[in-house]
């Protein structure tokens, strides 16, 4: 049974990121991952906290998350209902685990994470 | 009048604010009402006085207008439209999630597109066959979509990735995924446009350089994606009997003729109408029945009496702004009011006072910046080209993001990039690079983000981390670009408006955007009024009549302290000029 990815991002106008004053780096480089995860069987889900926000209230863990630490703890990623990250994007490899695919020697995973954003 | 000539069943007009849509779209009603066709009239015209007009009250309902036999009218508040939306999506969770998520929520849909596309959901079921059009021969619209909207509609991969599944790559149409209408309707929607046996496009202008070329744009934007059928008509023209008897008079009717004369080429080939100025207000139906008819003008001659005006001129506001020796001014307003005008003359008032100015502009016909660069001691002055600007940022944004999509994600992708957020964006990313020297000296640009900008900004963050980059590498204080903008003692924004209806309820409308954002607009300027000239000829003499109520409702409702710039006979150009502008 493949495991059920969840992310909720933060407000955005656009998951493209098209919207700020610079194309924010890890949000081109999770799209890309994301891509590459669900070629793989990944089952992924995003939702836009501006445009879904009902599935963030309906979800306890989303919603005791933001009760408690705010929206710009966000993103928030859900495995199989359980927290598995907040703060940041996964990078591929994370992504990896969590769907059971096997890495065959990715030797440069796409994802730098140093590109100006809140994880280092 | 051309115009109405077998009219298809579909009349949209569009134009800027100001230049009489609704006006020429009731006028265009009645007419076609008295032909013994039955008729719709549909207003979303913020500033709509459509039920005033019939001395009826319509709303958003279909009702007949009993002064006029076979016409019915409805008018849309897109204002209204969207905070139905926005309410349907904010409210399940309000109480839910905590207040300031809500807060963020509503914020992300309280732009120009969340506006325009709830607009668009709202009319679009006038646009496909049902029972509630079917009694209709015509449907005129005072209005008309954006061809931004109407492409990101015609996109495959805008109904696959997102519509369809409600989630995935939102893009500028996420709001559309709250509405109710099935793909069905808006394609269909959209068809009905771009069919010209349906379907005429009249597009509205002035006699002025600069809302012809604004035309010109929108033509061929909309020409692009199959809206052929295009007429053009021109609103508001001088008659020439009136400029042998008034100085002004003759300046704007030779201003108003070289326009015309020079008018773009891509224009040139519609079919042309053009409209004269009316002494009457268009208000009641006689008045609105004689617009499209061409009466033999009767010369008005002089008016024995003329308009005093005693109010405020733009260099009494200069003296307050020189106190502080230093900071930002920015002016804000709709396309076409004298934004970089006004600018300059600020600049140049400042620079005459000794007091070092930088002058940074979007000009983009640049004879402003180029006849002022190097004429005056303390004043520099650069320009920023938004078209160059928005290339760029386009280009950046699709080598990076782009570069991973598919086919139909990358168009999707780049029509998302021709919203008018982006330019918005790039424009005041290169001017924020100027910013900083507002520090030392004073810093005056021709343009400002809107509120709903900012705001989107600063929750984001990246503005705030780009320009506080910048802060440290000049070693200033740090501030917040928010809160630098929120500091009037290092920010004045200058409103500038026209004397007339619409263009000051526009105006009004960036003042709310910007206080949503905890920015208090300085100070309003009344741009071009004739009330603020000499001018006795007797139709110029009614229309300073006119502006003196808007020049009240603005000294009043919306801002204590205004200034009013009069309408100079020859183009405010050069130093001398921008300085009689200020009223010197």
């Amino acid at each position: 049974m493949t495991k059920s990815i969840q992310v909720f991002d933060p407000a955005m106008c656009c998951s493209s990121g098209v919207c700020g004053t610079e194309v924010d780096q890890q949000l081109v480089s999770f799209s890309a991952d994301t891509d590459w995860a669900k070629k793989n069987g990944a089952q992924i889900e995003r939702f836009n906290l501006a445009q879904q926000p009902m599935d963030f209230a309906n979800n306890k863990v989303v919603r005791d998350f933001l009760e408690r630490s705010g929206q710009d703890a966000l993103p928030l990623i859900l495995v199989d209902g359980e927290l598995a990250l907040a703060g940041r994007y996964p990078n591929r490899t994370e992504l990896a685990r969590w769907a059971g695919i096997a890495l065959i020697l990715e030797a440069t995973p796409t994802s730098g994470c140093c590109s100006g954003g809140k994880c280092c | 009048m051309k115009f109405l000539d077998q009219p298809p069943r579909f009349l949209f007009f569009t134009g800027k604010g100001g230049v009489g849509k609704t006006s020429i779209a009731c006028a265009t009603a009645i007419q076609l009402a008295a032909n013994g066709k039955h008729v719709l009239l549909v207003s979303t015209d913020p500033a709509s006085n459509v039920g005033q007009v019939f001395g009826i009250s319509i709303g958003n309902t279909v009702t007949h207008v009993p002064a006029v036999p076979n016409l019915s009218a409805l008018e849309i508040d897109p204002q209204a439209a969207a905070q139905v939306y926005r309410d349907r999506i904010v409210g399940p969770v309000r109480g839910i999630l905590p207040d300031d998520v809500v807060r963020g929520i509503e914020e992300q849909l309280s732009g120009a597109c969340t506006t325009e596309i709830a607009a668009f959901d709202e009319f679009t079921s006038l646009l496909v066959d049902s029972p509630l059009t079917a009694d209709y021969d015509h449907i005129v619209f005072d209005t008309a979509p954006t061809g931004h909207t109407i492409r990101l509609l015609q996109l495959p991969g805008a109904w696959s990735g997102f519509l369809e599944e409600g989630k995935g790559d939102a893009s500028c149409l996420g709001p559309l995924a709250g509405l109710e209408k099935q793909r069905e309707q808006y394609k269909a929607a959209v068809e009905a446009l771009a069919d010209d046996k349906r379907t005429r496009l009249i597009l509205v202008a002035r006699a002025q350089q600069s809302t012809l070329r604004e035309v010109a744009r929108t033509h061929e934007e909309l020409a692009g994606i199959g809206l052929k059928q295009q007429h053009l008509v021109i609103n508001g023209i001088l008659p020439k009997i009136e400029a042998e008897t008034d100085s002004l008079a003759a300046a704007i009717y030779k201003r108003e003729q070289a326009a015309l004369n020079a008018i773009p080429e891509v224009l040139k080939s519609l079919p042309q109408d053009q409209v004269a100025l009316k002494a009457f207000d268009l208000v009641g139906l006689d008045a609105l029945r004689q617009l499209l008819i061409d009466t033999p003008y009767k010369a008005l001659g002089n008016s024995d009496s003329s308009v005093e005006l005693d109010k405020p001129s733009l260099s009494q506001l200069v003296d307050s702004i020189a106190v502080d020796g230093h900071g930002l001014v920015m002016t804000m307003g709709k396309g076409g009011v004298g934004k970089t005008t006004i600018a300059a003359a600020v600049a140049v008032e400042l620079a005459h006072r000794g007091l070092p100015v930088h002058l940074t502009t979007s000009d983009p016909a640049a004879h402003l910046s180029d006849t002022l660069n190097g004429t005056l001691d303390n004043l520099t002055v650069s320009r920023i080209d938004p078209h160059e600007e928005t290339e760029r940022y386009r280009q950046h944004v699709l080598e990076t993001k782009g570069a991973t999509l598919d086919a139909h994600g990358r168009a999707l992708l780049e029509e998302d990039l021709r919203s008018p957020c982006t330019e918005e964006i790039a424009v005041f990313q290169a001017f924020s690079r100027i910013i900083r020297e507002a520090g030392k000296k004073f810093v005056v640009m021709d343009t400002a983000p809107t509120g709903h900008t900012l705001l989107l900004l600063d929750a984001t963050g990246a503005y705030h981390r780009e320009v506080a980059r910048q802060m440290d590498k000049a070693n200033l204080h740090f501030t917040t670009p928010m809160m630098q903008l929120q500091d009037p003692k290092q920010t004045k924004i200058l409103i500038v408006t026209l004397a007339e209806k619409t263009p000051v309820l526009e105006a009004a409308n960036l003042q709310s955007d910007l206080q949503r954002a905890g920015i208090k607009p300085w100070a309003w300027v009344v741009n071009n009024s004739i009330a603020a000239t000499k001018s006795t000829s007797a139709l110029l003499h009614q229309r300073a009549l006119n502006e003196l109520v808007e020049i009240n409702s603005v000294a009043k409702q919306y801002s204590k302290r205004y200034a009013v710039v009069p309408m100079l006979k020859d183009e405010p150009v050069g130093v001398k000029r921008l300085m009689e502008l200020a009223g010197n």
